[in-house]
């Protein structure tokens, strides 16, 4: 099985690779780090602590590479890490049983396949060694807050203006401190270029917070009660959130929208997020027809790890729904205890007032002054409960959302796929029959079609394994961060 | 149906190992010693005496009545026995409550007032809920549910019982109230009274009476005519007044406060349930964590409750009594006005029939008879006032303490809970 590989195809293949590892090794700053045994592979640890300069930036195509294309790989990679070469050799070798084994739909990308889940658990164990990486080391020495929420503006046409403040010492961005005013339809621009970029390649963006018509207009209208004020402050807090999320994926950190976003000082106004806009309603459109899609796609899932992480996140969001809802219900309830004590409060002291044996008077007047702090105490709990809790929770409903929207893309992409697949099948038909009948411009034509097709196919794998490669990397860094949180 | 026997079958055992009542008070001092037990922590300092003991030894639930059992031990003479008991229920001691209010010779003390009607109708409806099966509640959680009903179900259960072992209790050591002959008839008859609650006519008659004493009392008090002869009487009118309206008032917040409390604690439940089964999806480290999460938010809820329920009895309880006992008090206090109207008028009778030279013999025996019961309703009530007020004073002091410690230690626990679980999950990677 080994021996049997054929060519990749030419062209995108060799050239990006090489790129890659260039902007790879000015980025890789981390040192290499604790193994993670790996549970399903085979592969000896020290082809884990490879480098991940090659899996670090841009959409990476999942490379169907040769014996020696890797070893090319690994030749360069050595200048980066110090590991023993030579016990790189044995990897080509050690091909035997790679823990996911998908099973091929068609005899035609059989072979494709198997080199593919070779090289699967490669560079699974390569991207779940970058997650030990980035846990461990923090390679990402960025900072972000949202500040100053101030009202610009008046009337119908005000807006909040949130003062965004980076702190950083990566080499990308021009100054090691800068801020910038940005307002909420920026952030909303932000995600949906963001998400246009990424989303389909399979990546995990996190999504911004929601507009919410009736706090807005409150504030526009001007209206100075606490209701808007914690709206401000909602919409604050989860924007810093979503602010720090994004910059935390890697990839995403590259991206010169993020960079632009955090470092011009003007932005090109984003109408298209607006609630009422032609945009919105194309988006609403587009919402409806996936939704459809999503109904008559039926997928032949061939990989049982997805089918498995798909049925997990399913349950996961059910789950985190069902706690977010008992936790609103316990702020809520919290909330009322604190007016109910603050009333008792207040009753009490009359009651201490109006008692006329004196220790007994201070004693209800002291306990009046307890009941008070109790309800301050609650009050806070209750924001700590709401801002730590209910907050992450709803985000991480929301995270989930987006990591179902991932796997649709990839349903998606395989969709294409297998398209393209069909019809290489109908070129390659048309040319025999062209060979058959023997007419040479066509069967030139017929060979054109071929590659282009061949090609898309090719691309259309490509873009598969990757969404599935950058699924499994997010999943764990997504797992991982969640408690961790909690208790911050 | 049959659970409301079960939980009366299980009152019926714990009666028998806690005492929930006071011991025969040859010690003076009203022991409690469970914390959250009740009748002796709310009248405090009972004056002691052994020649009669009262106590509800024993109380079962069926359908929709109480039955009491009230044992006296006493040495008492018109007794027959030292030792007996009999069997009672709700319309008879609002019966015997009601004879007292009615003797006359009663007007000038404070009655003890009558405990509440058994009120299971919130939990039973709760219970017939929780029976007609909900799909969407998981099976731990159901019988989770189920015990807590039948938890809340107890603690009703026994406060009532302890309310109107308190009734008579008060009622046993009060010097003159004790020798009453419908006391000994209720606590000696072995047979049913045959008490029939108050029938339509009645309530609606008692509701009158009720209407038309409150507009004597506001006649009487707005007459520029009347005055307070005792500046001792005058006072605690005021006092009482408005203390009756303040305690009300704290009353009802200490209510809502409490709902509102255990609601909270209920929702910690749900979400404890929902990190359980969060924690059985998960399976790396992660697993582990949701489980000590939700077992946290479990014991939270538990101290929760716990607390509540302390609240409940301690603060909530107190004031509730105390606002009755004020009614009872204010009521004194009416009837010693009334009678003070009596004397007055009665005075005014006499002046305009010596002034006619008339009946003067009848007007003046009615003028000695209205002025000796001022007198003596007077001196009767400044006792009784006394002794609410240091009565008051005593068994708040103590509630509130015991609320105090109760609370500390509650909180102490949780905060231990609260830092063990943070170590361990900090602990692990």
């Amino acid at each position: 099985m080994a021996a049997e590989r054929e060519p990749p195809p030419l062209g995108d293949g060799k050239p990006t690779d090489f790129e890659e590892l260039e902007e790879g090794e000015d980025l890789f700053t981390s040192t290499v780090s604790t193994l993670e045994s790996s549970p399903s592979s085979p592969e000896p640890a020290s082809l884990l602590a490879e480098d991940v300069s090659t899996n670090s930036n841009g959409p990476k195509p999942a490379e169907v590479v040769l014996d020696d294309d890797r070893e090319d790989l690994f030749a360069e990679a050595t200048e980066e890490v110090s590991l023993d070469s030579p016990e790189r050799e044995p990897i080509p070798s050690s091909e035997p049983s790679p823990a996911v084994t998908p099973v091929t739909p068609t005899t035609l990308i059989a072979p494709r396949i198997e080199s593919k889940s070779m090289s699967a658990p490669v560079i699974f164990d390569r991207s779940r060694e970058e997650i030990e990486e980035e846990a461990n080391g923090d390679v990402f020495d960025i900072e972000i807050g949202v500040s100053d929420p101030e009202k610009v503006g008046d009337g119908m046409n005000a807006y909040m203006a949130y003062r965004v403040t980076t702190k950083t010492s990566l080499s990308m961005f021009s100054k090691s401190e800068f801020s910038v005013k940005r307002r909420f339809s920026d952030f909303l621009g932000l995600h949906s270029k963001l998400a246009s970029k990424y989303l389909h390649v399979g990546y995990i963006v996190p999504p911004a917070p929601e507009k919410s018509i009736v706090g807005m207009t409150k504030v526009k209208v001007g209206k100075e009660d606490s209701s808007s004020t914690e709206f401000v402050e909602k919409r604050r807090a989860a924007l810093e959130r979503y602010l720090q999320r994004t910059v935390k994926h890697p990839t995403l950190l590259q991206d010169p929208d993020l960079r632009q976003f955090l470092e011009s000082s003007e932005l090109p106004r984003a109408v298209n997020t607006q609630a009422l806009s032609g945009a919105g309603i194309l988006r609403m459109v587009n919402k409806a027809a996936d939704a459809v899609n999503k109904m008559t796609i039926k997928m032949n899932e061939s990989d049982a790890w997805f089918e498995e992480k798909q049925q997990q996140f399913e349950n996961l969001d059910q789950q985190l729904r069902k706690l977010h809802a008992s936790v609103e219900a316990l702020v809520c309830h919290r909330k009322e205890l604190s007016a109910n004590t603050a009333a008792f409060a207040k009753s009490a002291a009359m009651l201490g007032n109006s008692e006329d044996h004196t220790a007994l008077s201070r004693a209800l007047s002291q306990l009046a002054e307890v009941e008070e702090k109790i309800d301050q105490l609650h009050q806070e709990q209750a924001f700590a409960d709401f801002y730590m809790f209910s907050e992450l929770l709803s985000d991480y409903i929301r995270l989930i959302a987006a990591v179902k929207g991932v796997f649709d893309h990839r349903m998606k992409c395989w969709q294409k796929w297998e398209d393209a697949q069909i019809t290489l099948l109908k070129k390659r038909e048309t040319e025999a029959k062209m060979m058959v009948a023997n007419k040479p411009d066509k069967i030139q034509q017929a060979k054109n079609e071929i590659r282009e097709w061949e090609a898309k196919v090719q691309q259309g794998e490509r873009d598969f394994e990757q969404i599935s490669k950058t699924i499994r990397k997010e999943v764990g860094r997504f797992e991982a961060s969640i408690i961790i949180l909690y208790f911050s | 149906m049959e659970e409301h026997q079960e939980a009366g079958k299980e009152s019926k055992v714990e009666k028998g190992c806690n005492p929930l009542c006071q011991p025969p008070p040859h010690s003076m001092i009203p022991s409690d010693a469970q914390s959250g037990s009740g009748p002796s922590s709310i009248s405090a300092d009972l004056p002691g005496d052994s020649s009669l003991w009262v106590e509800i030894s024993d109380a079962v639930s069926e359908r929709d009545k109480v039955k009491f059992t009230v044992q006296t031990k006493s040495c008492l003479p018109h007794f027959a026995q030292t030792e007996f008991s009999v069997v009672r229920q709700h319309e008879e001691f609002i019966w015997l409550h009601d004879a007292f209010v009615e003797n006359e010779e009663y007007a000038g003390l404070i009655i003890p007032p009558a405990p509440p009607r058994p009120d299971f109708e919130a939990s039973r409806e709760k219970l017939q809920k929780l029976g007609e099966g909900d799909s969407c509640v998981t099976r731990e959680e159901f019988a989770k549910m189920k015990q807590e009903l039948e938890a809340e179900y107890l603690a009703i259960f026994k406060k009532t019982v302890a309310m109107h072992e308190v009734f008579l209790q008060r009622l046993a050591a009060h010097p003159t109230l004790r020798q009453d002959h419908n006391f000994s008839v209720f606590l000696e008859y072995g047979q049913d009274l045959r008490v029939r609650g108050k029938n339509r006519k009645e309530l609606l008659g008692g509701f009158l009476r009720n209407i038309v004493k409150s507009a004597d009392e506001a006649l009487i008090t707005g007459m520029s005519g009347l005055k307070e002869v005792d500046d001792f009487f005058e006072h605690e009118r005021t006092f009482l007044l408005e203390y009756h309206i303040r305690i009300q008032d704290a009353c009802l917040q200490a209510d809502r406060v409490i709902h509102s409390h255990k609601s909270l604690a209920e929702g910690f439940n749900p979400i404890s349930a929902a990190l359980n089964s969060l924690g059985t999806q998960e399976v790396n480290q992660l697993k582990t964590s949701f489980f000590k999460l939700a077992e946290l938010f479990e014991r939270l809820r538990k101290l929760e409750s716990r607390v509540v329920s302390d609240e409940d009895l301690k603060l909530s309880d107190l004031l509730r009594y105390y606002m009755r006992d004020s009614q009872a008090a204010k009521d004194l206090l009416y009837r010693r006005l009334r009678a003070l109207a009596d004397y007055e008028n009665a005075n005014k009778a006499l002046d305009k029939a010596r002034t006619r030279n008339r009946e003067v013999r009848t007007a003046e025996s009615h003028q000695q008879l209205c002025c000796q019961r001022f007198e003596r309703l007077s001196d009767s009530a400044k006792q009784e006032l006394m002794d609410f007020k240091s009565r008051r004073i005593s068994s708040f002091r103590k509630n509130l303490i015991e609320l105090a410690e109760l609370e500390l230690k509650h909180a102490k626990a949780s905060t231990l809970l609260l830092r063990n679980t943070l170590v361990i999950l900090k602990g692990e990677p």
